[in-house]
């Protein structure tokens, strides 16, 4: 859940969403669930390598097919997002090791 | 909430499937795993030696798993659009890669 809450800080932002068939759409960020799906306006993408979605304004790029989630660096408070990170983490270390 | 692709129905779309197809159609339908229920739909085939191929295929239901982006069609740009389907050219969608 962690980054679902951290992209949930994120909306309405612009970023570039570069997808795993290579595809880079760029655009502002509308939504966000739980899967980490994402809902992209005014998206812009390169018309010569995907003409597909040249008429497209608005889309729903579902989570599993996403590589990279280019942020604007100003956007992210990067030290707070490691602590939270570690944290997640060693919560998680501690679930498993009860359930052990 | 973004998993709604409510504002989506009843509006043309267009998807992006994982094998790299592009299919266009009326969205009537949709569930938690983003199965797509499709009216109308045509697969538009992309060549980089021809200009795009339009092929009918009528309601289709699409399995979720297949699906990597859903777009809301602006229907006087894709209107304009298909003027020009002949002189398109552009190489497939590669299909999705989990590596």
């Amino acid at each position: 859940m962690l980054f679902y809450s951290f992209f949930k800080t994120l909306v309405n932002k612009d970023v570039v969403v570069e997808l795993k068939n290579d595809i880079m759409i760029s655009g502002t960020l509308a939504g966000v669930d739980q899967f980490l799906n994402l809902k992209l306006e005014n998206i812009v993408v390169n018309e010569e390598k995907c003409p597909q979605l040249a008429s497209v304004k608005s889309c729903f790029v579902r989570g599993s097919v996403v590589r990279y989630v280019q942020l604007p660096a100003t956007e992210v408070e990067t030290d707070l997002l490691q602590d939270a990170t570690r944290k997640e983490h060693s919560n998680q270390v501690a679930a498993a090791e009860k359930t052990k | 909430m973004s998993q709604a692709l409510e504002p989506f129905v009843d509006k043309l779309v267009s998807c992006l499937t994982n094998d790299g197809r592009h299919i266009v159609g009326t969205l009537r339908g949709f569930d938690q795993c983003v199965n797509l229920v499709l009216e109308e739909s045509q697969e538009r085939v992309y060549s980089a030696t021809a200009g795009v191929e339009e092929v009918a295929l009528g309601l289709y239901i699409i399995r979720g798993d297949n699906l990597a982006v859903i777009g809301l069609v602006d229907e006087a740009a894709d209107a304009a659009l298909q003027q020009t389907f002949s002189d398109i050219r552009c190489e497939p969608l590669k299909p999705i890669a989990h590596s």
